[in-house]
């Protein structure tokens, strides 16, 4: 009887976070269509969230891309086909590594810190605050960060691609032996314009899951410092699960269809 | 004026608000005093239109509180918060006349910065401090700025919640005068909640005492100390044997 009414309440919880989080997003969208648009606010998160992301994510790109000619060139040669390093590095940086990575080293900056803002706000008032000063809070916090990572990056992602492949080239033409022409040739032949947009197309969703899953547990912070740490914690946590479902998901609608 | 009728409120199933009545008529100050966690903050917030009631309702100046639509009574309205709320990314000049950046009334940059530096002089500051953020302030400071922001667009209502929780008996005093010198030239009526039985007879007329959710005793802050009110005498005397459950 104790495990059916347990199994109950989880149900009934992750229902009420469902209906939550549902609730949340049509605020959001209702919010994003209806003046005042708080200019200023967009592009401080576009700043923030976009621009002060770059460092990290090219340094994360450039490594993996290095890391992955030396991989594939490694397998490669166990059936003579090191001549593949420079099609796969683009293909798997493209559609794989660079959205992933991307998403999830930008979820670890930027979702954490939106949650700890947030969430810093909601415990000590300042959202209450807001209200009364005839500021809406999803409008005026919430709007501009959705808009800022759901808009820089898919741009991110394609910084994060080049980048990512001139890792593999360097790695690809000072350690491998490659001829920097034989390289880039093969790279321009083998690499799609699909295997680009769907990366960037990736970013779109990844951006909109890292801004949701910060802003939406700042919110619902309480219990003070404790409760800011956990909400930042289940902020990181749940934006880099639903970053990895949602690319399973989407690699599937891409390439498998 | 403030007219809050038949209140109740539930949390999960806690009720903390069972059938709460207040009346307070224009340019009167009221003190709400009772236990931690009975429920004080949540009649602000109710007030506000934060929080939506069970039941009952809530009118300020003949207008109802909405919480679907909290903007038509909240620009009557200035709060002080219990820990000031003041934005750390804003300046203080900037915090002050909040509203009137982002909200619905605007005014340029200048002329709130303006407005800002007068309403700082009303609380007792220097032009200087318009210009720091509220990280660089001391909690009285802190407080004087949150009670300048409250104060700014006259306001026909103020809420005050716990404005002196946490300063010292110098700042109590400097604030608890304050308020009264801005209830008295501004013509407002407020509702401060308070465990500090001093600054209720400092800032307000009159005093109604909340426990387990009901109100159980009002009347003149001047009559508190005298009362034989078995409630008001356990809460002002703070013993723990009497009708209000400490447990």
């Amino acid at each position: 009887m104790k495990v059916l009414r347990n199994l109950g309440q989880c149900v009934n919880c992750f229902l009420n976070k469902i209906g939550k989080v549902t609730d949340f997003i049509i605020s959001i969208f209702l919010n994003l269509v209806t003046p005042p648009i708080y200019g200023r606010e967009i592009l401080k998160a576009f700043y923030q969230i976009g621009w002060m992301s770059l460092p990290v994510l090219g340094l994360t790109a450039l490594f993996t891309g290095g890391a992955l000619a030396l991989q594939i060139y490694a397998g490669g040669s166990r059936f003579n086909a090191e001549q593949v390093v420079p099609a796969i590095v683009a293909i798997g940086m493209a559609r794989e590594l660079g959205p992933v990575l991307g998403g999830l080293i930008v979820a670890a900056r930027v979702a954490s810190s939106i949650a700890a803002e947030i969430g810093t706000m909601k415990v000590t008032e300042q959202l209450d605050a807001l209200t009364t000063l005839s500021t809406n809070p999803i409008k005026y916090l919430v709007v501009p960060r959705v808009l800022a990572a759901t808009l820089s990056l898919p741009a991110l992602i394609a910084i994060g691609d080049s980048i990512g492949i001139l890792g593999g080239y360097l790695v690809g033409i000072n350690r491998l032996d490659f001829s920097s022409s034989t390289y880039l040739a093969s790279t321009a032949s083998m690499l799609q314009i699909s295997d680009i947009f769907s990366g960037i197309i990736k970013g779109v969703f990844f951006g909109f899951i890292i801004a949701l899953s910060g802003c939406f547990n700042g919110f619902y912070a309480s219990n003070g410092a404790e409760g800011v740490g956990k909400a930042t914690k289940s902020a990181v946590v749940a934006a880099c699960v639903f970053i990895l479902a949602t690319n399973y998901i989407l690699t599937e609608a891409f390439f498998n269809s | 004026m403030i007219e809050i009728k038949n209140i109740h409120k539930t949390f999960g199933k806690q009720k903390v608000l069972d059938g709460v009545n207040i009346f307070a008529h224009q340019g009167s100050s009221t003190a709400l005093i009772g236990t931690s966690g009975g429920g004080k903050s949540v009649i602000l917030k109710i007030l506000l239109g934060l929080i939506e009631p069970d039941e009952g309702e809530v009118f300020i100046d003949k207008v109802k509180v909405s919480h679907r639509e909290p903007g038509r009574t909240l620009s009557r309205i200035g709060m002080l918060f219990q820990g000031s709320a003041l934005f750390d990314s804003l300046p203080v000049w900037q915090n002050i006349c909040f509203k009137f950046l982002k909200g619905t009334e605007k005014l340029s940059s200048k002329d709130a910065k303006e407005l800002a530096i007068q309403n700082l002089e009303k609380v007792g500051l220097n032009y200087k401090v318009a210009n720091k953020f509220p990280a660089d302030l001391s909690g009285g400071m802190k407080k004087r700025v949150a009670l300048a922001r409250a104060i700014v667009g006259n306001p026909k209502i103020i809420l005050f919640d716990e404005p002196t929780t946490g300063l010292d008996p110098i700042m109590t005093n400097t604030i608890n005068s304050l308020i009264r010198e801005i209830v008295e030239t501004m013509d407002v009526t407020t509702l401060t909640i308070t465990h500090d039985i001093s600054s209720v007879q400092q800032i307000s007329d009159n005093v109604a005492l909340l426990d387990s959710g009901r109100i159980r005793w009002e009347g003149k802050s001047k009559e508190l100390k005298g009362s034989k009110d078995p409630y008001v005498f356990q809460f002002i005397n703070g013993k723990h044997n009497g009708p209000i459950n400490v447990n």
